[in-house]
């Protein structure tokens, strides 16, 4: 076994290249460039999948640095909500651009002029955050614990074990249950919307019986029924 | 395994992680190829029998062992054909993003007791999360063939997949819920025991849940009655009717891999994952009950356990594919919106009261751990009169120090 060591070993002076590299650094910078590259030829791209597809990169990219920071729940939760979330608008980009054939997607220069200026401001803020902070400190190998995501599940259904005793016991006790119920209803609205929007509009011919009955006085309405009823001839109108 | 190579051979760090890293790889990867192999052969000779003929008789002996292997042969010495208008970078990748999507969830997926690539603290999400990500070769296969066919099949598969992880994720919290802890490794623990420590029998509701959650699988894997991506009889292929040689292997590959690693996760949060239905390692006394301390050969049986689980959970699949016919595209909706998501959402609040209410089962004492598992909960309670600092600190294991540190 000796025998191996001794060949696999560098040599102590002229030490082997693979040993030498600090891996985290190489791969932090790796997972960096790549998101980097990804975002830029996002914006460089015509095409709308092409698009989606440097953009689930870039992304792919972000994840695999919080995975490398030892942050797999965050991790995750960029692939499951960020990157399955540009598939569903790539599939929805398809749909909603098809007739175009997809092929060029082209920005005004007046668009491009704003969305330089906005960006440019935004990547100040962020340098600007990114710089100000101090130096991160690299725990030793010992200091690190397995990580678990079960402060901040408890957290959510409104029991926090996670904050220190010194603060005060209502501090202690209040999670983020009032929060995350509050998006989800906010959530739900959406889904809602989205469905309302998304459903199957007929063109409604209206059929004679139908004239002859709305020429009647109507009979006197529950309370938002006009609302509805206007909302649907608006779409109607606006369908085909 | 790398602290041993470090500790007892005596590796250099770097090389003893990379070693690590590749046999595990290696083993992953062979999972799938070697498993796409086998399966597609019993495919072959279930569908047969199913259909009441003989299957493959002549590659390789009297019942056609050889030939996955002599189709893989041919698959390789296939023409890659691209198609004119095809999208050449995209048509490209596309198999490739699919087949990783695969391969990369098994890194998480546990074989037996801490025989897994990285167990992850949350691993039940991460498998669920990157699963996710292998519609998206679909979609780019389909959009990147300009075929009517591919695009067609591309778009079904985008529908059905999303639609599906819905009612497919409230099926996965429910064992979560039960074991404390989203670490598959973890909930596979918690089954150890007898049969009746399996989540599956833990009541009538995570009964139910276990089906609906396969029925989901199925769909999210794409399989009949489901394989509305491929339908063949209406979509020529579906997404891979432009695909050829062994850029349709991939999509192959791909397919079984992710139907055995469904299975395998059924098994882990259903079906006891590595623990067997009698706990033979405990009552030989070969291990003292803790999977911790047991030795290699407790962990190999637990490792043949999952095995034969997940492969029972592919073989059913086919049974299914064999057996049902193909549903429609507006049929697979109803199936998932108004059948297996409330089904679903009814289960879930059915477990929770009954873990609410029966924490301990019908028999009380007879459920092992049941209330231990909840461990943040459980502290929580325990320090109910304002506990002297030291012993909150305690408290506040080490995650709540890691988030902080990443929101830094």
């Amino acid at each position: 076994m000796n025998l191996v060591t001794d060949c696999l070993l560098p040599p102590p002076q002229g030490a082997l290249l693979l040993a030498v590299i600090d891996w985290h650094a190489a791969l932090f910078l790796l997972f960096a460039l790549v998101a980097c590259g990804a975002a830029v030829m996002v914006v460089l791209t015509d095409n709308v999948v092409r698009m989606a597809l440097h953009l689930v990169l870039s992304l792919g990219a972000t994840a695999g640095l919080f995975f490398l920071a030892g942050a797999e729940f965050v991790g995750s939760m960029q692939l499951m909500i960020y990157v399955g979330g540009t598939l569903v608008l790539l599939v929805f980009g398809v749909m909603l651009t098809a007739q175009t054939k997809l092929v060029a997607l082209q920005t005004p220069p007046g668009d491009r002029v704003i969305a330089g200026i906005l960006a440019a401001a935004l990547l100040a803020v962020l340098v600007q955050s990114a710089v100000s902070i101090e130096p991160w400190r690299r725990p030793g190998r010992a200091e690190v614990q397995p990580p678990s995501a079960t402060p901040l599940g408890m957290a959510l259904v409104g029991v926090r074990v996670d904050s220190p005793a010194a603060e005060s016991e209502s501090r202690r006790r209040s999670g983020y249950l009032l929060p995350f119920e509050i998006v989800s209803v906010h959530l739900l609205v959406v889904l809602v919307g989205a469905a309302y929007l998304a459903r199957a509009k007929r063109r409604r011919t209206p059929r004679p019986i139908d004239v002859v009955a709305s020429a009647d006085p109507p009979p006197p309405p529950q309370p938002g029924e006009p609302e509805r009823r206007e909302a649907t001839s608006v779409l109607v109108g606006s369908g085909r | 395994m790398a602290d041993f190579l470090i500790n007892t051979v005596g590796l250099p760090a770097w090389l003893a992680w990379s070693v690590t890293a590749g046999v595990a790889a290696f083993l992953i990867l062979n999972v799938i190829a070697g498993g796409a192999l086998v399966f597609i052969w019993a495919e072959r000779k279930i569908a047969a029998r199913i259909q009441d003929r003989l299957g493959p008789t002549r590659t390789g002996g009297r019942f056609g062992w050889l030939q996955s292997l002599a189709d893989g042969i041919k698959l390789l010495a296939k023409e890659d054909l691209m198609p004119e208008g095809a999208d050449t970078l995209l048509f490209r990748l596309a198999p490739y993003v699919s087949f990783c999507a695969s391969f990369a969830a098994f890194i998480a997926m546990p074989f037996a007791f801490d025989v897994v690539g990285q167990r992850l603290n949350v691993g039940v999400f991460f498998v669920i999360a990157v699963l996710g990500l292998e519609v998206f070769g679909v979609i780019l296969a389909g959009y990147a063939s300009a075929s009517k066919w591919s695009l067609f099949g591309a778009m079904r598969e985008a529908a059905q997949v999303v639609s599906y992880e819905v009612p497919l994720g409230m099926c996965v919290v429910v064992p979560v819920m039960l074991a404390g802890s989203m670490d598959l490794v973890t909930i596979g623990e918690k089954q150890a025991g007898w049969i009746s420590n399996w989540y599956v029998f833990h009541d009538p509701f995570t009964f139910v849940i276990f089906w609906v959650y396969f029925t989901c699988a199925v769909a999210s894997v794409n399989r009949a009655p489901f394989d509305l991506a491929e339908a063949e009889s209406e979509l020529v292929a579906g997404f891979h009717t432009e695909y050829s040689g062994l850029r349709w292997s991939f999509f192959f590959m791909a397919e079984y891999g992710s139907m055995f690693l469904v299975s395998g996760l059924a098994a882990v949060l259903f079906l006891g994952g590595w623990n067997g239905p009698i706990p033979i390692a405990e009552l030989a006394g070969w291990s003292d009950g803790s999977a911790a301390t047991a030795p290699y050969a407790v962990r190999l049986l637990g490792c043949a356990n999952l095995l034969l689980k997940a492969t029972a959970g592919v073989l059913l699949m086919m049974w299914i594919r064999w057996t049902l016919p193909r549903l429609r595209i507006d049929q697979v909706m109803t199936t998932c919106l108004k059948y297996c998501t409330p089904i679903a959402a009814v289960m879930f609040a059915g477990v929770m009261l009954w873990q609410l209410f029966l924490p301990g089962g019908l028999v009380p004492g007879t459920r092992r751990g049941a209330i231990s598992v909840r461990e943040g909960w459980l502290e929580n309670q325990a320090v109910e009169p304002l506990p002297p600092p030291a012993e909150e600190v305690s408290v506040s294991n080490s995650s709540g120090r890691q988030l902080a540190g990443v929101a830094d």
